[in-house]
């Protein structure tokens, strides 16, 4: 193996994206910033998948977005198979995009319903100018997600919310990515069809050896699905590693109130546990506490954490937190 | 066991569309006591919320509503407008998933409580307004004779969540549905409004009816369950008995597709649910049912008590005796 192969697919740097809010409150006109994505960084290794959690307005689809460069970063950079494609033309990231692609959780407002599906999931290979009659590789897209070839004539409406998502992964797999963001991909789903998009996850990646970056609210399959975890709090990654390490010793206090937050379908469980209950509301991106984000709701909080902000650091059970008072 | 505040019997609804008569509800029981949650899960679909919608005369124009909806010993179905609208909102009241719809943009929060506070009892601005902050404060909002005078836009999704609730509670009303009321929200504020639904039905003995598809809420705070699919009850019980030994194969089926610790493959239910607008003659799950034998197809099975549950399911017993349980 030489040392390119190991250098990791998709590596975020210091991503910071800021939106500029124009509101005017009265006669003052005032520019108020959001600080949607606050120094993030973290790597994707061929083949692994990165689940990102945390609460809405987070920052999770921020960074999926800056990753394609759908939106461009304030600053920070992206590199992809050793390329920062916050330095590419339009021109070069076009073919970069080839290997990356993204599905959102809403496969019904994904999909064109004038389109037929077979006609969908080509689309992206016409955009990219491939030529040629596009049947039998759409047929064997919609095998390698579940479905039939005579599929591929019908339109969304025909389709159910699952068969839908299929459509949209499909449509995804058609330029063989390297690196897919999935942005909360079965959300919308019922738990009993949702599991069957979750193994097509799972396949695709032993036979494609794709990576995946998921975002996702629900802790328990990100727990199923990834190989990693970030967990965003308010823009920055406040707890990163390894699943096991994350989910049986959650370091940051949030990490800690979120898994304990999380619902288990087993009453006996439920009734006998201890939940953290937090406090108050998720602070506002457009004036974030100072110091650690998360002090104005955590138990912990001392003075130390309204002034010093505390950096990503690695702890005993294998991840990195970033916290004064760690577990 | 203890008396039913509400009693559905046989509900059925249709709605005339353009497509033809869609039956979206089959024939469903509903009983819950003073002090009980009551949770109802399933499918996407399966008559939810169109139930609860029927009992509380919300549905539109185009529904057909029959069967009898009793509250507190009346009569509801076939009711006079009139009589529903004054028991909507003074004893039965409704909580639905997006706060912002339940609230009016250009109106304090504190007003919008006196006005449903005054819309059912006879009682002054002064009074109605300090009952109004009681509230706000009951389902634990902060400073609440300052918040009562800010518009919803300043309150987070969560906290419009706990004033609509407090809006629902105002005036103590013997039932209250809420239906998916923490789906929008995250998982730990979804923990601080379930906390808020417990308190109201334990302080007040409020009767809850609590509309998700999350096995775990269910798991956290129900006491009983119903579980539907495609119109029908399927299965209900204690929620430690269902659980514990689920009888239905679509109960078991939802249960066994959830991630758990350890579990490598998922196990998802194949096939999806049946076209209400020509549901199958037989129990509605057969066509995605693993166990499915010829006789499921041939009518619309009831429930059945089986080892301290109700079940629709006909094998259940063979289920079981086979070994067949997950
Ligand atoms: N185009 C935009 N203009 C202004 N603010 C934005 C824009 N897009 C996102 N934001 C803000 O940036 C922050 C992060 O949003 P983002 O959508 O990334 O959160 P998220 O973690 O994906 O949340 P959710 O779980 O609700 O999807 C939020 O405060 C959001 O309101
Ligand atoms: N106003 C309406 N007109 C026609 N059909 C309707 C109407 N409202 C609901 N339906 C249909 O009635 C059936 C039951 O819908 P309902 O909203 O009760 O499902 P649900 O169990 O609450 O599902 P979900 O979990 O998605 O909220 C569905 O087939 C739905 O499409
Ligand atoms: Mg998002
Ligand atoms: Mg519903």
């Amino acid at each position: 193996m030489n040392m390119q192969s190991q250098a990791p697919l998709l590596s975020v740097q210091n991503l910071v994206k800021n939106f500029e809010l124009r509101a005017s409150k009265g006669l003052r006109k005032s520019k108020r910033i959001v600080q949607a994505v606050s120094d993030v960084s973290f790597n994707v290794s061929t083949g692994k998948t990165l689940g990102i959690v945390g609460e809405s307005g987070s920052g999770k689809t921020t960074v999926g977005r800056s990753i394609l460069q759908l939106i461009t970063p304030t600053s920070g950079r992206i590199f992809f198979d050793g390329q920062d494609l916050t330095e590419l033309s339009f021109e070069e990231l076009r073919v970069v995009r080839r290997q990356m692609q993204i599905v959102f959780q809403d496969p019904f407002a994904s999909l064109d319903p004038k389109m037929t599906v077979g006609t969908s999931i080509s689309e992206p290979l016409v955009v990219q100018g491939i030529s040629g009659d596009h049947q039998d590789r759409v047929a064997e897209l919609l095998d390698l997600v579940g479905l039939a070839p005579d599929h591929a004539r019908r339109f969304p409406h025909e389709f159910s919310g699952g068969q839908r998502q299929r459509v949209g992964i499909a449509r995804a797999l058609a330029l063989d990515p390297k690196l897919i963001v999935l942005d909360e991909p079965v959300s919308a789903l019922d738990v009993s069809i949702q599991a069957g998009v979750v193994n097509l996850f799972g396949d695709l990646q032993k036979r494609l050896g794709m990576s995946f970056v998921f975002i996702a609210h629900d802790l328990s399959v990100v727990r199923h699905i990834a190989d990693d975890v970030a967990v965003m709090y308010l823009g920055k990654i406040v707890e990163i590693g390894n699943k096991n390490a994350v989910y049986n010793d959650p370091s940051h206090p949030y990490t800690k109130a979120l898994l304990s937050a999380v619902p288990l379908p087993d009453p006996k469980v439920e009734r006998l546990r201890h939940r953290i209950m937090l406090e108050g509301d998720v602070p506002s991106p457009v004036n974030p506490p100072t110091g650690c984000r998360f002090r104005t709701r955590c138990w912990k909080a001392t003075e130390l954490c309204a002034q010093t902000e505390p950096e990503l650091v690695a702890r005993a059970t294998g991840q990195q937190s970033a916290c004064h008072f760690p577990e | 066991m203890a008396e039913s505040v509400l009693s559905i019997r046989d509900l059925r609804v249709t709605f005339q569309t353009q497509m033809g008569e869609l039956c979206a509800v089959r024939g469903v029981d509903v009983d819950i006591a003073a002090g009980e949650i009551l949770g109802v899960v399933g499918e996407s679909g399966s008559g939810k919320s169109v139930s609860f919608l029927a009992a509380m005369g919300l549905l539109p124009a185009t529904a057909t509503v029959t069967g009898s909806v009793m509250l507190d010993g009346v009569e509801l179905i076939g009711a006079k407008k009139k009589l529903v609208r004054s028991i909507r909102g003074r004893l039965m009241s409704m909580v639905f998933q997006d706060p912002l719809s339940a609230l009016n943009p250009v109106h304090r929060v504190g007003d919008q409580i006196v006005e449903m506070i005054q819309s059912h009892q006879k009682i002054d601005e002064t009074k109605a307004f300090a009952r109004a902050v009681e509230l706000l404060e009951i389902v634990g909002i902060p400073q609440p004779d300052e918040r009562a005078k800010q518009y919803p836009h300043e309150f987070s999704g969560g906290m419009r969540q706990r004033v609509v609730i407090a809006m629902a509670i105002a005036n103590n009303p013997k039932v209250l549905i809420a239906d998916e009321p923490t789906t929008a929200l995250d998982v730990t504020v979804q923990a601080q409004i379930l906390e808020v639904i417990q308190r109201v039905q334990q302080s007040f003995g409020t009767a809850v009816v609590l509309i998700t598809h999350d096995l775990g809420v269910i798991a956290r705070v129900a006491d009983s369950v119903n579980v539907m699919y495609a119109g029908r009850n399927v299965e209900s019980g204690s929620v430690q008995d269902l659980f514990d030994h689920p009888s239905h194969p679509y109960t078991r089926g939802l249960l066994s597709s959830l991630p758990q610790e350890g579990i490598e493959r998922l196990v998802p239910i194949a096939g999806f649910p049946p076209n209400m607008l020509a549901p199958p003659p037989g129990c509605g799950f057969a066509p995605r049912c693993p166990h499915v034998i010829q006789s499921c197809n041939a009518s619309l099975p009831s429930l059945v008590p089986f080892e301290g549950l109700m079940t629709s399911c006909i094998r259940a017993d063979e289920l079981r005796i086979g070994g067949l349980r997950s």
